[in-house]
């Protein structure tokens, strides 16, 4: 007696591998999509942009007139704001990051701070904006400032460096620690001299990746109130600045299609730099990161 | 050995008694929990900045505007001379029209993605992949909007002549594209948690690798999919920058998708870039929109949250 029958499950079978094959190439079309997506995205932006991409478009300031316009105001505003950032974020992100991870006993009060850093992860950038506007600017009255907008951005990746530096700390092996506190150390100098010395490429990595989050973010900025035609350089953290992405916003947002043209070629400036510090990121993840 | 130095009398117990006992080390030792522990209360001071700052001005905004009138009300026109309505429903239409049209577009492409490179991709094709889908999830904002307008704009128009330079269908496609990676790097991620072993058992009962990724890894998987699809939700009605450039500013009660809309973030936008005086109804009034947008998109987030929590099947 035959319990199979060969002929409908060859059958069967054949359309089953079809179907599969069918999909697999519709799921790799689907991945595809994305790829494309970014390819088209950055050649757009390189033919529109390359055309006004001079050195004179890094030494002028912004203008009612697309050849005149440049740059010099936002390069420097964005790089004093992530001078600000920087270390107010790091300082806060990492010192959190030690708390949580080290000292933090198991109670409502450390659950309820890392619940509050996951909800505060999902907050959209312009309510940030918000926050910075009623507090920073006009609470403390730090006006539209370096200064305002950077405490603004460092709240607002706080959570993304606190996440990446816990991990960087929970990845150091407990021998080291052991180790450290044989030979007499105490908790803190194991965690100044061991445990954050071993976790820092892992804190560089994600800090440098969440700053090229705060130097593309545009809202917080907008909210805030940045101005876009600055005719001079920002003296002090207190003085007003324009920024690049703001800059770029504000050709957007123009009705002249040449301004389109210098906002693309803005948009090459700030790509470049947040492949520079991606690549700066990786290299210290791939140098120095050790697997323990 | 002389003894002259007077340590040396005493034994190694001793020394580190002495040692630890040192006024200053033993006060950073007592210092540093509470100095870290006031660092770590700021994440939480910054919730409850933004929680004072949109409960006390949107407290001012309704000694102004009715709050009835705010949440039913079908007309926001805060700019008009004589009357100037406040009613929320447009804005909430529109951030809802471009929250729907991504949700069609990076749902289907980000999942596929997911199995594609947790079910077929080799390890190398994955290698290349991953990356450059990274690449895709830190291009700037604003540099999307720029691209929704210039691009994806131009092209609809062509195909079809109703479509006006601001529209929804435009940005909600771009918000799209930006929420692609999240859902696809989330999915793979619960995806790959899934056991070989339950691959195995299908594979050995003669599945094919279609067979194994819908029946097997995907019902598995289903509370990480969900999940990352809740956060994604909650990425595209936040979203800003986008629908600032490419959206409109015509707030609007109606489905339709080719005209200019308004959403509540590209309100906000609309306002701060204004001149808007301090103190006016229109500056609390973003208040007011700020705080609806932050309510929707906790509870998407707290959803998220419970999803992958109740629903995780441990393996």
């Amino acid at each position: 007696m035959n319990y199979i029958d060969h002929e409908s499950v060859a059958k069967k079978t054949n359309s089953r591998l079809l179907k599969n094959k069918v999909l697999k190439s519709i799921f790799l079309a689907a991945t595809m999509f994305g790829l494309i997506v970014l390819a088209i995205l950055l050649y757009r932006i390189v033919t529109q942009g390359s055309e006004y991409l001079s050195l004179e478009f890094f030494t002028s300031f912004a203008s009612r007139i697309p050849e005149n316009s440049g740059i010099k105001a936002a390069i420097l505003g964005s790089i004093y704001l992530m001078l600000v950032v920087a270390p107010i974020s790091m300082f806060l992100g990492v010192g959190t990051a030690v708390y949580l991870e080290e000292y933090a006993k198991k109670n409502k009060l450390t659950n309820f701070i890392r619940i509050n850093i996951s909800n505060l992860a999902g907050v959209p950038s312009v309510v940030f904006g918000l926050l910075g506007l009623t507090i920073f600017a006009r609470f403390f009255g730090l006006g539209i400032s370096i200064l305002a907008a950077g405490l603004t951005m460092s709240l607002l990746i706080l959570p993304i460096i606190i996440v990446a530096a816990q991990e960087a700390i929970r990845s150091v092996p407990k021998e080291l620690r052991d180790a450290s506190y044989a030979m007499g150390a105490t908790k803190w100098q194991t965690i100044l001299r061991i445990v954050l010395p071993a976790a820092i490429p892992g804190i560089l990595t994600g800090s440098i990746l969440a700053l090229s989050r705060a130097i593309g973010e545009t809202a917080p900025l907008v909210v805030l109130g940045i101005p876009t035609i600055l005719m001079f350089t920002p003296d002090s953290i207190l003085s007003t600045f324009t920024a690049l992405p703001m800059q770029i916003f504000d050709w957007t947002k123009r009705p002249q299609v040449a301004f389109h043209d210098v906002a693309a070629a803005g948009i090459i400036v700030l790509m470049t730099l947040l492949i520079i510090m991606n690549s700066i990121a990786v290299f210290i993840r791939n140098k120095y990161q050790k697997r323990y | 050995m002389s003894m002259k130095e007077p340590n040396s009398t005493l034994n190694v117990q001793e020394l580190i008694a002495q040692k630890s006992n040192r006024g200053l080390l033993s006060f950073v030792e007592k210092l540093m929990p509470k100095l870290l522990l006031a660092i770590a209360i700021v994440s939480v001071l910054t919730t409850l900045g933004i929680l004072a700052t949109l409960v006390v001005e949107t407290y001012i905004f309704f000694t102004r505007v009715p709050f009835w009138e705010f949440i039913t009300g079908t007309e926001w026109y805060p700019f008009a001379n004589s009357t100037p309505t406040f009613g929320v429903l447009p804005l909430v239409i529109g951030t809802l029209k471009i929250t729907g049209i991504a949700v069609l577009v990076a749902v289907p492409l980000g999942i596929a993605t997911a199995i594609y490179l947790s079910e077929y991709a080799s390890h190398r094709a994955r290698k290349v992949i991953k990356p450059i889908l990274e690449v895709l999830a830190g291009v700037p904002t604003i540099v999307y909007g720029f691209f929704a307008l210039t691009f994806v704009t131009p092209i609809l128009r062509s195909i079809s002549p109703e479509v006006s330079i601001f529209n929804a269908i435009s940005p909600g496609i771009v918000v799209g594209i930006m929420i692609i990676p999240m859902i696809a790097s989330l999915s793979e991620d619960a995806m790959n948690s899934v056991p070989n072993s339950m691959r195995d058992g299908a594979y050995a009962l003669g599945s094919t690798k279609l067979e194994v990724a819908i029946k097997i890894v995907l019902p598995a998987a289903i509370s990480g999919i969900v999940a990352s699809t809740v956060l994604a939700i909650s990425r595209a009605i936040g979203e800003t920058m986008i629908v600032a450039v490419a959206a409109g500013s015509t707030p609007r009660f109606d489905g339709d998708l080719t005209g200019s809309i308004q959403t509540m973030t590209a309100y906000i936008v609309q306002v701060t870039t204004g001149d808007a005086g301090y103190g006016t109804t229109i500056y609390y009034s973003i208040y007011a929109v700020g705080f609806t947008l932050f309510i929707f998109t906790l509870i998407m987030n707290m959803l998220a949250q419970y999803i992958s929590k109740r629903f995780r099947e441990e393996y």
